[in-house]
């Protein structure tokens, strides 16, 4: 018993296995050094980022208190916190009142309603950029917040994971709280809400970071700095310190730390908020990406910049 | 007995006019209230998507019969911008440089992921901590992404370069030769996406019953023949999925690397449909030529997206494959 137990713990690494972990130290390089290489890079003083060296000798801030003393970098931060905190918030809310009306309402047309939802999910940017832009100038809204927010809040994948989610909720409930009086706003304010924090979680980290990422449509609904969402406002300084050759990298090495911090957390953080919600979202529809290693981070799935 | 039969009967006539009288008409029935209640809760996504999803749509094919002046006048002409379309040496090359990115992204990026996923199945030392460093750079955003690597690919001071001399790779200009930049952008793009897509297939991987593999083995099947007749045909879903978006993603996706990247240059030779639509509308205020194109790329997405369901069977299989 004792020696079947100990035998394969002790057993020495076949040459295959050593053969595939080299390999994935390789890959593993490849993936990180241009990470590592960026965060180093903006410690570095300016004619330290244009050699080999790959820690900086004299750790300097010069490069951050200029991003932040020259530039308005922290506007730009500022701007794009408040925009994606702002659409997370609002989208969420919206999109849980719409799923929660699909999944637990009935009344005629549902089913059209939902395939119409779903269906927008087809279509994709190349499609709507240049007439979206004419409906947002129309609406007179290009180069303010409005026209950063609000072509953003809508989006049918939120729509359709809250639907999926809601649908399994059990019905008693519901009927148990409409018996008793509540009215459907009451259900779903003081039931439905509360039992979709899970969900809701993970949404926020999703929805948080793909507006963060945003990139082209603030680029195209923008022309004034002071609404420059930091994306654009980063691409902003490189086409301004690049000009004539010279570049100062440090200074963009800089920023691009600053602009890449939040895109970590989720990832790099075990305790995100996104708990249970592996297993709530595996049942329904999202069959494709099913089965995921047990352990593996959660909101890895849920991050990315999908949004528009 | 009796006491709470009659607080539920209590209850139950409450029920009855509580929420009527909360609603618009007392008169109205339940059912009408449903669907009252459904109406309001859907009103505000369902008008934010006809407004900024569904009339852009509708939009794109109309915009593209007009010509757009530079103070917003509308003329009609008719299918003149579809008729310029095919007489633009631009577009001819943008279209070439659109597939040929397509033709190398999408399989490479395939293999690549495939790979990655096969071996962070196995159970390596330290898997745990190679599935996350491979995913790390999707988390990043593209235009961060983008200038990292116009950072270490810069003709004077990159890093790439200087690591290539070691091994005596003559320095080349990554994004400054034609020849190399479509090149570079899709090993960038790569770089970025193998992580998300490892994650897909090695969800397919770990839905495959362990039997298969164990029946292998006691018949003594080799790797390869494991790969090919119970890891492949198995994963046909996945890999379709994996295609079908990735595809999409190649032909749509591709402006924010392209534009901090190259910005479509050196002599268009990255210059991509999606990037050349933005370049039209936006810098040179052809909304309605711009449309045009848009709607041809989308016949391109649909004429790709047809012919991977057909070839893959819809991804669907069957164990008697």
């Amino acid at each position: 018993m004792a020696t079947e137990r100990i035998v394969p713990a002790r057993r020495r690494m076949r040459p295959a296995t050593m053969f595939q972990l080299v390999a994935a130290i390789a890959v593993a390089v490849f993936a990180l050094f241009p990470l590592l290489w960026l965060f180093t890079g903006g410690f570095k003083t300016q004619t330290e980022a244009s050699t080999g060296a790959f820690w900086p000798s004299h750790p300097t801030l010069d490069n951050f208190v200029f991003i932040f003393t020259q530039v308005p970098f922290l506007r730009y931060l500022l701007n794009s916190f408040f925009v994606s905190a702002i659409v997370t918030v609002v989208a969420l809310f919206f999109h849980s009142m719409a799923a929660y009306a699909l999944a637990r309402l009935r009344f005629r047309g549902r089913d059209t309603v939902f395939m119409l939802v779903f269906a927008t999910l087809l279509v994709t940017a190349p499609v709507i950029l240049v007439p979206l832009f004419v409906v947002v100038r129309e609406l007179h809204m290009l180069n303010n917040y409005a026209g950063l927010i609000v072509p953003a809040l809508f989006n049918a994948f939120g729509i359709f994971l809250l639907r999926q989610y809601y649908i399994t909720i059990p019905k008693e409930l519901e009927e148990a709280a409409i018996v008793d009086g509540c009215g459907y706003w009451r259900v779903y304010w003081n039931m439905i809400l509360p039992l979709s924090r899970p969900i809701l979680a993970a949404l926020t980290v999703f929805f948080f970071l793909a507006n963060w990422n945003a990139f082209v449509w603030p680029l195209i609904v923008l022309a004034d700095d002071k609404y420059f969402t930091v994306q654009v406002g980063l691409q902003l300084l490189q086409d301004q310190v690049t000009v004539g050759g010279g570049a100062n990298w440090s200074y963009l090495l800089a920023g691009s730390t600053l602009t890449a911090l939040p895109d970590h957390d989720p990832v790099l953080l075990p305790a995100a908020p996104a708990g249970g919600v592996d297993q709530d979202l595996r049942p329904q529809g999202l069959t494709l990406t099913n089965g995921l290693p047990a352990g593996f981070p959660v909101r890895v799935r849920l991050s990315g910049r999908a949004c528009h | 007995m009796t006491a709470p039969t009659s607080a539920r009967t209590a209850s139950k006539t409450a029920s009855s006019e509580l929420p009527a009288t909360a609603a618009k008409s007392p008169k109205l029935n339940r059912r009408q209230r449903e669907g009252w209640a459904a109406a309001l809760f859907l009103a505000p996504d369902v008008i934010g998507l006809t407004i900024f999803i569904g009339l852009p749509m509708v939009l794109s094919f109309v915009l593209s019969l007009f010509q757009v002046s530079g103070f917003g006048q509308y003329t009609f002409i008719g299918f003149a911008n579809y008729q310029r379309i095919f007489a633009d040496p631009v577009f001819y090359s943008s279209l070439r440089t659109t597939l040929i990115y397509v033709v190398c992204l999408v399989p490479g990026g395939f293999v690549a992921s495939l790979l990655l996923a096969l071996l962070v199945r196995q159970k390596l030392p330290g898997v745990g901590f190679f599935r996350t460093a491979y995913f790390l750079p999707f988390s990043i955003s593209i235009v961060v992404v983008a200038l990292i690597w116009r950072f270490m690919l810069d003709d004077q001071v990159g890093v790439v370069n200087q690591v290539l001399g070691w091994v005596g790779i003559p320095p080349q200009s990554w994004l400054g030769n034609p020849q190399l930049a479509l090149g570079t952008a899709v090993v960038v793009t790569i770089w970025v996406q193998m992580g998300y897509y490892m994650v897909i297939l090695l969800g397919g991987l770990q839905d495959i019953p362990t039997e298969f593999y164990e029946a292998a083995r006691i018949d003594g099947a080799s790797a390869w023949a494991n790969f090919r007749h119970i890891t492949w045909p198995l994963l046909k879903p996945t890999s379709f999925f994996v295609l079908l978006t990735s595809t999409v993603a190649a032909l749509t996706g591709a402006f924010d690397m392209i534009y901090v990247l190259t910005k479509g240059g050196p002599a268009n030779s990255t210059n991509v449909l999606i990037f050349y639509i933005y370049q039209q509308a936006f810098q040179y205020g052809e909304y309605g030529y711009a449309a045009a194109i848009g709607t041809f790329l989308v016949l391109i997405m649909l004429a790709c997206s047809t012919a991977i369901f057909v070839t893959t069977r819809g991804g669907r299989f069957s164990y008697g494959d």
